[in-house]
């Protein structure tokens, strides 16, 4: 037996309840979700404009500076040719960040409608994609992205693709199992009882309902490409030097490991950080949904 | 039941009942300070060996009391203000351990749900030795022997077979005596029963309202009943407390707050329970047409769930024909499982069926259903719990213009306008248009479900246990509602229902379904005043109240 309010909120105005319901939900969120935004707002900013972040040219050598250590004139100390480690890192925001959004555009695309697909029509449809789902599972998604990448060729695009492919098989399996569970509601039924075609009830039911969950591994997915994106370029099968890119600034650091370690931890503290509040947002996201 | 107690009038002096409830509030905190009450000040007391209920509807506050009682309140509820006498114990403030000295030495607690009160993962006499162990109320050699003679008590058939059983192998109402054997165990002199058979068919709940007023004699236990059917509790205790928003409305002898009710919001629950009131709509029936055309005819109609011949094949309709005629109101009654809804569900196009024949208009059904329904306009099938048959993701104006977006006809406008006017008929204000379903009440959510089925103006209407989630008052506003609407657009009704009452209340026909075959049928009135079928007449018997009633009707 539960108790129900006996009088529910009917007479407040739509509007105040509104700014209400905003004024908890802002409230309710914790230190480590506004830390979390902070870090993509920084970000976004580094995407959009790097110059204001960072103000030297991060592709123009300095002889004079060669291996330079942070000071205040170079914040995270320079590289083998004199180039400002900071401004590489910034400007490289963009080129990771692109990486990263084809190989979840490719994912959740491919993926969405595999799942979609597999699950409302159920018979071999379902058991072709879900076999096929299995075997993309059974390899190691940076095993997968690797051999991808090295039969299409090197290049950043081939390589944010590659590892697009490789997470296709999660978005497929979250949406296949979010659909099935979202079909057999009594309100899809409704639908078809009420003249509701196949394509109708899948694009005004069946999808707006399931995605959500989906939406949240999107925050979660988008974090792990960066990670596997830099992978690949620090492999040297992405983006080709001199170009900045996270990986391949860490690959380029690599070598002065020891004399300039900066020169890992700048790059490899930028990845953590934003693998880390991606996360964060996708928990936040999945959570505020469900509830 | 002992008659003596229940003409005392109430006395809250007397410290010797084992149960005594003064001036008891109850509140709950939401949120760091704020507290909100929700029982204000109620008092009665239980004697030994009588039984009291406590009835209202949801939002009432009688379950609160209950958990209340038993000590088993949500940790946001707090017992604000009176007292609450258990034994002499006052139980407020009460932390766990003393609690636990309480908990079935001296309360034993009847749940609601008794497939999710027991652990799926143990065998049910594991179970009932558990409470033994703990209460240590017999030596660790004679558990055993004292689970079988509990089970044996209860009234489970070979206790020793049954007792090895996973809660699954039960059904609903052996389980429920599986776990009035938990709260008999120890031997309590207190025994709370919330809603113990709201979860069961009329014929279960009868035999387990039974058992545990025989328990109650037997053991000279102090019964607190929970529920929500005055009728049923007047039936069932010596007192009875008529609850309302946490304000007791009517406390006294059981006959005399039901015959000579002292405040109007009994009466209202009386009136609107359809048990007390088989009249009400006698006129309208009258003006049915019962020789009319049939607007439904189903012919030797079989359908088997699983392959022939399987061993876990189930008929679930065998050789039903029955026919509803235009305008008329069909009622469709029987215990879960008998097959109603799979009937509904086939009538309405939705699932298949393996034999015989179905015509709805001039129309004949086939046998497997096409998946998109091209004859929404022509039968509406309106849905047991709205809140699952409407997508929560949209507001009530477009769930109610769906139909009308996929029939594709009329302009955004003209849209509108019908989505506004059907608003009117079911009698909801136009600001509902920007809600979603879960931000209405129950009777609302019907009421925006019924729109939704009328707006293509269908003729007939299949309704799958429209009310049974509602409370009666409400239900009475959405039975008012339907009958309007059946004079006014002259619609005809397949009505399934488990509540007989309401059927005899409603209907012009009726067809009584047990375990797929049709037992009987017939005109409502002759029916209830004569049933033919031994089971029909089980059935009648076991609905509580109406057995007076009809005893009227008759002479």
């Amino acid at each position: 037996m539960t108790f129900v309010n006996p009088a529910p909120t009917v007479d407040v105005p739509v509007g105040s309840q509104r700014l209400r319901r905003l004024g908890a939900v802002l409230r309710s969120i914790s230190v480590a979700d506004w830390l979390a935004f902070a870090v993509l707002a920084f970000l976004a900013v580094a995407l959009v404009a790097p110059g204001l972040l960072a103000s030297q040219d991060p592709l123009e050598p300095n002889a004079s500076a060669i291996l330079a250590p942070p000071s205040s004139e170079h914040l995270l100390g320079t590289d083998y040719l004199g180039r400002d480690e900071w401004s590489r890192i910034i400007h490289g925001t963009l080129r990771t960040f692109l990486g990263s959004t084809i190989a979840v555009v490719v994912g959740l695309g491919v993926g969405t409608a595999l799942g979609l697909l597999a699950a409302y029509f159920t018979g071999i449809a379902d058991t072709v994609i879900s076999r096929l789902v299995d075997v993309l599972l059974s390899i190691p998604g940076l095993l997968l992205a690797m051999v991808i990448v090295v039969s299409f060729g090197f290049g950043a695009f081939n390589a944010a693709f590659a590892v697009g492919v490789a997470s296709v098989a999660v978005f497929t399996r979250l949406m296949r199992s979010e659909v099935l569970t979202v079909k057999g509601l009594p309100f899809v039924e409704a639908s078809h009882h009420l003249g509701g075609g196949t394509r109708y009830v899948l694009r005004r039911h069946i999808f707006p309902n399931s995605y959500g969950a989906v939406l949240s591994l999107t925050a979660l997915q988008f974090g792990l490409a960066i990670l596997w994106v830099s992978a690949l370029s620090f492999l040297g099968y992405g983006a080709p030097p001199p170009d900045p890119e996270w990986g391949l600034l860490i690959s380029e650091g690599r070598d002065y490991v020891v004399s300039s370690p900066w020169l890992v931890f700048g790059p490899g503290l930028f990845i953590t950080g934003s693998v880390l509040a991606f996360s964060r947002v996708g928990q936040f996201v999945k959570e505020r949904l469900s509830s | 039941m002992t008659a003596t107690i229940s003409t005392r009038p109430p006395a809250p002096e007397r410290l010797g009942a084992p149960v005594l409830v003064d001036d008891l509030r109850i509140a709950y905190r939401r949120g760091r300070r704020d507290l909100t009450e929700v029982v204000h000040g109620v008092s009665f007391e239980i004697a030994a060996g009588s039984t009291v209920a406590l009835v209202g509807q949801s939002g009432s506050g009688k379950s609160t009391i209950a958990h209340a009682l038993a000590g088993l309140l949500p940790d946001n509820g707090v017992i604000v203000g009176g007292r609450a006498l258990v034994q002499g114990r006052d139980i407020a403030g009460l932390g766990g351990r003393a609690w636990r000295s309480l908990h079935g030495d001296v309360i034993g607690f009847v749940p609601q749900d008794p497939l999710s009160s027991l652990d799926p993962l143990e065998r049910v006499g594991k179970q009932i030795g558990q409470t033994l162990a703990i209460h240590k109320t017999v030596p660790r050699s004679e558990v055993r022997a004292r689970v079988h003679q509990l089970l044996d008590q209860v009234g489970i058939k070979d206790p020793a077979q049954r007792s090895k059983a996973y809660p699954h192998e039960l059904s609903g109402g052996q389980l429920q005596r599986v776990l009035i054997a938990i709260a008999i165990a120890a031997r309590p002199s207190i025994l709370v029963a919330d809603e113990p058979t709201s979860a069961l068919d009329v014929t279960v709940q009868k035999r387990i309202l039974d058992l545990i007023g025989q328990l109650g004699e037997d053991l000279g236990l102090a019964t607190l009943l929970i529920t929500h059917d005055l009728s049923l509790a007047q039936e069932r205790s010596d007192e009875l407390v008529v609850l309302n928003h946490g304000e007791v409305k009517d406390y006294g002898p059981a006959t005399r707050v039901v015959e000579r009710p002292s405040d109007p919001y009994t009466s209202k629950l009386l009136g609107d329970a359809p048990v007390n009131n088989p009249d009400k709509y006698a006129r309208l029936l009258a003006a049915h047409d019962v020789t009319a055309e049939p607007a439904i005819t189903v012919r030797d109609v079989t359908k088997l769930f699983g392959t022939r011949g399987d061993a876990g094949a189930v008929l679930a309709l065998d050789d039903v024909s029955l026919t509803v005629r235009r305008g008329t109101t069909h009622a469709l009654v029987g215990e879960s499982g008998s097959g109603k809804t799979t009937l509904a569900r086939i009538i309405a196009g939705i699932t298949p069926y393996d034999a015989g024949e179905i015509r709805v208009g001039d129309r004949v059904l086939p046998h497997h259903p096409a998946p998109v329904n091209r004859h929404a306009d022509q039968l509406q099938l309106v849905y047991q719990n709205p809140l699952a048959a409407v997508d929560p993701r949209y507001p009530v104006a477009r769930i109610i213009e769906e139909p009308l977006l996929l029939r594709g006809s009329q302009g955004r406008s003209s849209r509108r306008a019908a989505v506004r006017e059907l608003l009117d008929r079911v009698a909801l204000p136009q600001d509902v248009l920007t809600r979603r379903a879960r931000e209405l009440s129950g009777g609302q959510r019907q009421r925006v479900a019924i729109a939704r089925a009328l707006v293509l103006a269908p003729d007939v209407l299949v309704l799958d246990e429209p009310t049974s989630a509602l409370d009666v008052s409400v239900q009475a506003q959405i039975i008012d509602l339907l009958l309007e609407l059946q004079r006014d657009q002259g619609l005809t009704y397949l009505f399934i229902t488990h509540d007989l009452s309401l059927v005899r209340q409603i209907s012009d026909r009726v067809s009584v379904l047990r375990h797929g075959r049709l037992v009987e049928q017939g005109r409502t009135r002759e029916l209830f005043a004569r049933p033919k079928n031994p089971y029909t007449r089980r059935l009648l018997e076991a609905v509580p109240g109406i057995a007076q009633t009809r005893r009227e009707a008759v002479a």
